[in-house]
């Protein structure tokens, strides 16, 4: 089994709560499900869509070929009915529409009618064509009605009736008018869960103990901050939202400073005006997690897209030299481990923690099984109540063997807890003296830097564990290349290398062997001018020659990557 | 018992006669007579020649950036809403840098204090004009003189509703102790504005040119009434108001967090074990 839904339609028209209620209905019924998104930046009208994919085996990424199309305008059916596979269905309402196309596989089922006859009211659009998806797809309709019910009976019993009833009527009209509906599901099994990237950064933050969250909306980074927010009360988490980026880093670093673990999430142009915050975490060795959510720029560039051209940005970001560190996830799972290891690296070394995701991974929804919460780590670095007290002396950016000082809690005893953008003395007070300036270099970076790199793990190799042609990729291009390394496998010795511990690179390096042997590399990202290729080559000396990027704002897909590869290959022919 | 010894902080770099000596008098009287010691306040400094200020007492420190008093102390203030916070900033660090935070700080009023020494000039960078500098006045930035209209702090924060706003004088230290002290007993934001001569850089304002005009308001004054407040506030040029202009009782920030009502959030052990219900959800 592996189908695709489509639905497309205007911005307002609810196809995000018909999407997302059937990914949730295929998750519980225990498929494996992958839905992403494309839409405008607008609230009402234009063209967006949304796109499920659903399987009986762990899928990574979208395809291109379409079982079942669903238009909630005009527009949806002229770009994307050739997308069709040859038992494909269009599913839509010539009275929405204003138009019928006179084809055999359209199904017009009158939607609206159905919505005010059995649901009382036009919103019930949604509902009966939610009903009518899976009736033609030939569901069992009994998961879809449990989530009606668990979905509405907060808003009371009769919304919860008028919506069941729509379902139903979707549900039945589709199953006796589909007659070429052919589509074959697979046996229910254990539900599974689905989530996104963004949310899946939220949960890594809670399961990390944050405390503190503070962040000026920006797309597509919002999600993160609503779904910490929705926590906060059953966390004790405090959320404020900032006048501002530079508002927000500085509130994030003071409530650190007072001893919490805090984080706060934007996209480039909030993460340009943090910049000089993210140095003054770096002098006051203050640890910070941030969540740069890229999409495409320069200044405000693409607001609702994909790209991943702040890589260098993150990297360079900061006047002055000070550790820092990136980390890429390449899927919800690995984000919500390495938002966890971010917090913990962030505080165990004192230094600012960058997850740098992008709109593809932020509003992407994969399935899983379940996450390991036992691969968790908590441990507090503070010194907090009587391990502070204790100490005879207290001096919060003491000379230590590990670079690593104390980190004191203020109030929590008679020790003062002293820091300073300016440079500073052990003590934290500013100093100009050229000796503790030099001693306060090699301690903040040049004794960290090398115990950080101890903590990165290598790469990641999918595939081949010798290949002759190796796709190199990070981030988020970790799903779409996985599925391009498993088609193409048939044809090549071929592997996937996928960086998610971007920054500092680790201190195993056997990785780059594979770079060297293998007969033909290619860099794969999304940006123009393969910026994580710069930064392999500087730090092991490694140029690779072939690239393949896309920066037109919308993500790469399987086939079209697949055929670039294959096409990258002969050129060397 | 507290002494003015606990609050002996590093040798001040200011210039001699500089008029934030007064200051520094000033508050660590205040802290002695409070019964605060250096362990239970916080100073939050911006950059400039005010930011240096935690550094020449003693209390835990963190000397920002320059404009970013504010949010710092936010949110130090959120996470352990038992620390006495004070932010100190000059004229340029918090009304021109971060002027942006100051209206939002005043609209959210965390009860923490703000502490401005206004010498209507820029100290540190040498004697460029800040945004309270007067009409007219020649600097090296400003070969022609200022042209814009100083900003006026006091009633920027009344027509805020800020909850505590007052004028001090670094030649009145008695009267700036007791401003102090009167903002500390108040519950909510307080921003006192400071007239502080720079005797290297404002060659205008003047020791002399302050205690020409200040007087100090009487109890005839009534700070509760926001309109008298504001006339009050605007009253500047021959006769410039000393004491507190305004106050009034407002919901603090902090307060109206719900998290907040057990106990300080850095007292909270994070609640790590119920991630496997937030888990569950995803189902
Ligand atoms: C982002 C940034 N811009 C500029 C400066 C340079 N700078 C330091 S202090 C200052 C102005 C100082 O004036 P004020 O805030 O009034 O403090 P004062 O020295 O008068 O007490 C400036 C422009 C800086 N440190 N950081
Ligand atoms: S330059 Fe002015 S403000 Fe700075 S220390 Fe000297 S007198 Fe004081
Ligand atoms: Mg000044």
């Amino acid at each position: 089994m592996d189908y695709s839904i489509k639905i497309g339609g205007e911005a307002g028209q609810g196809i995000q709560t018909i999407g997302d209620a059937l990914a949730h209905i295929f998750t519980r019924a225990g498929f494996y499900v992958f839905s992403h998104q494309d839409y405008e930046s607008r609230i009402r009208g234009g063209h967006n869509f949304y796109q499920i994919r659903i399987s009986d085996r762990p899928i990574t990424a979208s395809r291109n070929r379409v079982h079942i199309l669903v238009a909630l305008d005009r527009e949806s059916i002229f770009l994307h009915e050739r997308e069709l596979v040859e038992e494909g269905q269009v599913l839509y309402d010539s009275s929405l529409l204003r138009e019928r196309f006179e084809k055999e596989n359209f199904l017009d089922l009158p939607l609206l009618k159905l919505a005010l006859e059995f649901g009382g009211d036009k919103i019930m659009v949604n509902t009966v064509a939610i009903g009518a998806i899976i009736g033609m797809l030939g569901m069992d309709p009994e998961i879809m009605f449990e989530l009606i019910k668990k979905t509405f009976i907060k808003k009371g019993i009769d919304l919860v009736e008028a919506n069941l009833k729509a379902a139903k009527a979707g549900y039945e009209l589709a199953r006796k008018e589909c007659l070429r509906c052919s589509f074959r599901l697979s046996e229910f099994t254990e539900p599974k869960m689905l989530i996104s990237g963004n949310e899946a950064i939220g949960l890594g933050a809670i399961a990390s103990g944050v405390k503190f969250y503070s962040a000026y909306p920006m797309t597509p980074s919002t999600g993160i901050f609503n779904f910490i927010a929705e926590q906060a009360k059953d966390f004790d988490i405090v959320v404020e939202q900032a006048e501002d980026e530079i508002s927000a880093i500085n509130m994030i670093i003071g409530a650190s400073f007072a001893g919490v673990r805090a984080m706060t999430g934007t996209s480039g142009g909030g993460f340009a005006l943090m910049v000089e915050g993210l140095s003054l975490a770096g002098m006051t060795e203050t640890p910070i997690v941030v969540a740069l959510a890229q999409r495409p720029g320069p200044a405000t560039g693409l607001p609702t897209r994909t790209e991943a051209a702040d890589l260098l940005f993150a990297l360079y970001a900061g006047h002055g030299e000070f550790p820092k560190i990136l980390f890429a996830p390449g899927n919800p799972e690995q984000a919500f481990y390495l938002t966890n290891k971010a917090f913990d690296l962030a505080e165990k070394f004192q230094v600012p923690a960058i997850i740098l995701t992008d709109q593809y991974l932020a509003d992407s929804q994969w399935s899983y099984q379940s996450f390991d919460l036992t691969k968790l780590k908590y441990v507090d670095y503070r010194l907090r109540g009587d391990s502070l007290k204790n100490l005879s002396g207290y001096k919060r950016h003491a000379f230590t063997d590990t670079g690593v000082s104390p980190l004191g809690i203020p109030g929590d005893s008679s020790h003062l807890i002293i820091t300073d953008s300016d440079e500073h003395d052990e003590e934290g007070h500013l100093i100009e003296d050229a000796e503790i300036r030099v001693k306060m270099v090699q301690k903040r970076l040049f004794q960290k830097i090398p115990l950080l790199k101890k903590e990165i793990e290598p790469p990641t190799l999918y595939g081949e564990k010798k290949p002759d042609l190796l796709l190199i990729c990070w981030g988020s291009l970790y799903g779409i290349v996985k599925e391009v390394v498993d088609e193409l496998s048939k044809d090549f010795k071929v592997a996937m290398l996928h960086f998610s511990e971007i920054f500092p690179f680790s201190e195993e390096v056997s990785w780059v062997n594979l770079i060297k042997e293998a007969k033909i590399v290619i860099n794969i990202e999304q940006n123009a001018t393969s910026q994580f290729a710069k930064l392999l080559q500087l730090e092991t000396g490694v140029r690779i020659k072939k690239h393949i990027n896309r920066f037109d704002g919308r993500p790469f897909t399987v086939d079209e990557l697949k055929e670039r590869v294959n096409y990258a290959y002969l050129e060397r022919f | 018992m507290l002494t003015l010894k606990d609050f002996k902080g590093q040798k001040p770099a200011w210039c001699p006669g500089c008029g934030n000596f007064s200051i520094l008098r000033a508050f660590n009287e205040a802290m002695v007579e409070l019964e605060l010691a250096p362990h239970e306040i916080i100073i939050v400094s911006g950059i400039g020649q005010a930011g240096k200020f935690p550094h020449y007492t003693r209390c835990n420190t963190f000397n920002g950036l320059h404009g970013r008093t504010l949010p710092v102390a936010t949110g130090i203030k959120l996470s352990n809403h038992q620390l006495k916070v004070f932010a100190i900033a000059g004229d340029g660090d918090c009304y021109g840098e971060g002027g942006n935070h100051l209206l939002h700080t005043i609209r959210r009023n965390p009860d923490f204090k703000l502490l401005v020494h206004n010498n209507q000039i820029y100290g540190l960078t040498k004697g460029q004009a800040s945004p309270t500098t007067l009409r007219g006045v020649l600097t090296k930035t400003q070969p022609f003189g200022v042209m814009s209209e100083p900003l006026n702090p006091l009633a920027l924060a009344v027509a805020l509703d800020c909850s505590f706003v007052a004028r001090g004088f670094a030649g009145e230290v008695t009267h700036l102790k007791w401003l102090i002290k009167e903002a500390v007993k108040h519950k909510g934001f307080a921003l006192i504005d400071i007239l502080q001569p720079c005797v290297s850089f404002n060659k205008v304002n003047t020791y002399q040119w302050y205690q020409k005009r200040v007087y100090q308001l009487d109890d005839s004054y009534n700070p509760e009434d926001r309109k008298l407040a504001f006339q009050k506030a605007l009253e500047w040029g021959d006769k410039i108001p000393l004491g507190i202009i305004y106050r009034i009782n407002r919901p603090t920030l902090e307060e109206q967090i719900p998290v907040l009502k057990k106990e300080p959030l850095v007292k909270q052990k994070p609640k790590i074990e119920k991630i496997k219900d937030l888990l569950n959800n995803f189902y």
